[in-house]
């Protein structure tokens, strides 16, 4: 396989999925030349659907993904997915096990399901998971769908890639107070109570939809809906996808399809500023940085002192 | 600048249900900091050839406790070559007769590590042939500029 980005850029339009996985894996390894493929897969980019689906370890991310990605299908759609898991902090290492739950559609050529370590990123997503999304986006995916890493109460990055969020609870997770913290309730567009045949799946339902009403009312007139499914044994999947659906077409009426492309951007941008800027900052040092990070170490500087003495300088 | 990470598939084929030794496998190539992506049971080789491609992994590991490997893992081999991606690093381990063994390898398998391998050598073969491949790749490249 060969790794010349815009080689690869045009193969993975014609459809080409090695293609696509090889330009994807060189955006993961910080390879600058594949910006140029992937600028060149932007102009073709803009017509899927970002779906993101976030929220706790356990929630059934990964088989409520299954159950979609096969509902999708019969409604012919060409779906997209990233699923993301956490790297291990000790050894750079991970174990990616979200395909499992998605042999279904392993050999299907209308689903192409890529695994992404965070590789150290916080947020719960993977640093490249939205380069991942315009590659797959512009390889003509209907839908791309985005799983995050099983997060906490404040991993909602997902918002800023997403046209659509999706937060699955469920019952079982803690009481009222939980629903009205600030982070991943916040960020809903569509919330799912998952594994609805538990007990108290109802009592769920009712504290978010109380929690919702405390919030102020989306400027766009969006009333988030609560959906209800049994992922296992795929109850309430059609409602959730039409569901989906709605808030798309919503999104496209209000104006919040270009509102929220603006904000993508503006995110990438602020990204890739702090990272080359920092990269040429220490670049402009003729050690590349590591006599001060060796004073660092040693003790003999502070970092705030550290990066004062290297911004200045620069 | 990120780093190139070996990124290794793992897979169990047929209708073998086995799955201690491969956990414990992925566990070490992950704590080796590799990044393995896990396809669960009752795979196909046209499901692990696909998962391969779409995953572009450097390294394919098939664990055989059943004793169908001649059935399934010839026919990963061929539509790797079909889908002209045979440039993996194929590792098969698990319960294999020698014989087998010398057919698999006969066939395309780079090694095949049998009961009572150390799951640090799997890693350190690995390692061992992505530093290869990487050095090889580098020369490659000085001499192209």
């Amino acid at each position: 396989m060969p790794r010349d980005p815009v080689a690869l850029a045009e193969r993975a339009r014609e459809g080409h999925t090695a293609s696509g996985a090889r330009l994807i894996r060189m955006l993961e390894e910080g390879d600058e030349g594949a910006l140029l493929g992937l600028r060149a897969l932007l102009p073709h980019a803009g017509r899927a659907h970002v779906l993101g689906i976030t929220g706790p370890p356990g929630a059934g991310k990964s088989t409520l993904v299954d159950r979609i990605v096969g509902e999708l299908r019969r409604r012919e759609k060409r779906v997209g997915v990233i699923a993301v898991d956490p790297s291990s902090p000790f050894s750079g290492g991970a174990i990616l096990g979200d395909r499992v739950r998605m042999n279904t559609h392993a050999t299907d050529p209308g689903v192409f399901i890529r695994s992404m370590a965070t590789r150290g990123q916080l947020g719960g997503l993977s640093k490249t998971a939205f380069e991942a999304t315009t590659v797959l986006d512009a390889m003509g995916f209907d839908l791309v769908l985005i799983e995050t890493v099983g997060v906490g109460q404040d991993e909602v990055d997902v918002v800023e890639l997403a046209h659509t969020t999706a937060v699955v609870s469920i019952p079982g997770m803690g009481d009222d107070i939980q629903a009205i913290k600030a982070g991943i309730l916040e960020i809903g567009d569509v919330f799912i109570v998952n594994k609805a045949d538990l007990p108290h799946a109802d009592r769920v339902a009712k504290q978010l939809t109380a929690m919702l009403h405390l919030r102020e009312p989306a400027e766009d007139g969006w009333d988030p809906p609560i959906v209800k499914t049994e992922a296992e044994r795929a109850k309430g999947i059609p409602e959730l996808v039409d569901t989906i659906e709605r808030h798309r077409t919503h999104l496209e009426t209000t104006g919040g399809l270009a509102r929220k492309t603006r904000r993508r951007s503006e995110r990438v941008f602020h990204d890739l500023l702090r990272e080359r800027a920092a990269a040429r900052v220490l670049a402009a040092q003729s050690d590349g940085g590591a006599s001060i990070l060796a004073a660092l170490r040693e003790g003999e500087i502070d970092p705030y002192s550290a990066v004062d003495a290297l911004i200045s300088e620069g | 600048m990120a780093e190139r990470k070996i990124r290794v598939l793992l897979a169990k084929l047929g209708l073998d249900s086995h799955t201690v030794g491969v956990t414990v496998i992925a566990q070490s190539l992950r704590d080796a900091g590799m990044e393995v992506i896990y396809t669960g049971l009752r795979q196909t080789p046209d499901m692990v050839v696909q998962a391969a491609l779409q995953e572009d992994v450097d390294v394919i590991g098939i664990s055989s406790l059943s004793g169908a490997q001649m059935q399934h893992i010839p026919k990963v081999l061929d539509k790797l070559r079909e889908e002209e991606i045979d440039d993996k690093l194929v590792v098969v381990g698990g319960v294999i007769p020698d014989e087998d063994a010398d057919s698999l390898l006969a066939s395309g398998v780079d090694r095949v590590f049998t009961m009572g391998a150390k799951t640090s050598e799997i890693a350190e073969f690995i390692r061992e042939w992505w530093d290869e491949q990487q050095s090889s790749h580098a020369s490659v490249s000085s001499e192209g500029a």
